[in-house]
């Protein structure tokens, strides 16, 4: 805090850290990169701004959400979090196709259980659709020709969590 | 750039009380038709600093970029706590149950599958038994016994 050491945030603005420095719970001294990424990307007054705005019970959770998305733009300066949100979108959809494919496969034998396969009955269990569980359709728009430039966009989310 | 706009002046220059001049690197990604859009922008990174990240990007990435900051920015208004960060989590969660249903579903069919072949294999048994009877239809012949 202000009284021994300034906050990296302050450090880094050369300014004197003051008791109430909206920075230095969330920026201690022995970790200058995290303000400095923040810093490159929204602006310290602008990050300022921010936390001002929000409860206090709610800034730790926004700054590491705020530090989050610096890194992926500074991994990925084209595309930031939106290439991982790109991914992620594709991976739900080929994960809706595949789970319609064995839903289908399950109407089908319980189909060939329930009736012998004839030449009448297998026509008709091509034009069956299987139910989709709609709880996969997410409700945020579609983002098309969103490919990452770097390998945010490969594995973004696997080998991190969202919060440290 | 400004003669894109056919000489008005782009959301952002609009927005900053400014001159837009032909050169405005902001001008072709934000159309003064979507004011609210860098208005987001605006808010969240400043005029400044996406200014100067376009700025090193190579131009055929700059539209791109745009979209992206954009989207970014308006998610953050829309929720000024998680941001982008709660759509990633939500579509962590949904991969997360999708793949536990797809999991359910072939274990499913797995089970369905097994079950028609242990019911396949009880059959046979019986059909060869069938055969078997059929035999007692033919008049039984003894076969050649070797010469000693």
């Amino acid at each position: 805090m202000g009284g021994n050491s300034p906050c990296a945030s302050c450090k880094l603005l050369r300014r004197r850290c003051t008791k109430d420095c909206i920075f230095s719970p969330f920026f201690p001294s022995d970790d200058p990169q995290k303000f400095a990424i923040v810093h490159k990307v929204f602006g310290a007054s602008n990050v300022s701004k921010m936390l001002q705005e929000l409860p206090i019970h709610q800034r730790a959770d926004a700054v590491s959400s705020l530090v989050y998305e610096a890194n992926a733009r500074m991994r990925d300066p084209v595309y930031g979090c939106v290439g991982a949100i790109s991914y992620l979108q594709n991976q739900v959809s080929q994960l809706q196709m595949q789970l319609a494919v064995a839903q289908a496969e399950i109407l089908c034998i319980q189909m060939q259980q329930d009736q012998p396969l004839t030449h009448e009955n297998h026509q008709q269990q091509n034009m069956i659709s299987p139910h989709i569980d709609n709880s996969l359709l997410n409700p945020i728009p579609q983002l098309m020709n969103f490919a990452s430039t770097s390998n945010v966009g490969q594995d973004p989310l696997k080998r991190e969590s969202l919060w440290t | 750039m400004s003669s894109i706009n056919g000489g008005r002046r782009c959301a952002a220059c609009k927005y900053l009380r400014r001159r837009c001049s032909e050169d405005c690197i902001l001008a072709p990604y934000f159309h003064p038709s979507n004011p609210h859009r860098f208005a987001c922008v605006h808010k969240i990174f400043g005029a400044s600093n996406i200014a100067r990240m376009l700025q090193h990007l190579p131009v055929h990435k700059r539209a791109q970029a745009a979209d992206a900051m954009a989207w970014e920015a308006y998610w953050r208004v829309q929720d000024p706590v998680y941001g982008s960060n709660a759509i990633i989590a939500h579509l962590q969660h949904e991969i997360s149950k999708a793949q536990n249903e797809l999991q359910m579903t072939r274990a499913q069919i797995a089970i369905i599958q097994n079950f028609q072949h242990q019911q396949h294999n009880q059959i046979q048994p019986n059909q060869q038994l069938q055969a078997f009877w059929a035999l007692e239809d033919e008049p039984f012949v003894l076969p050649d016994l070797p010469h000693l």
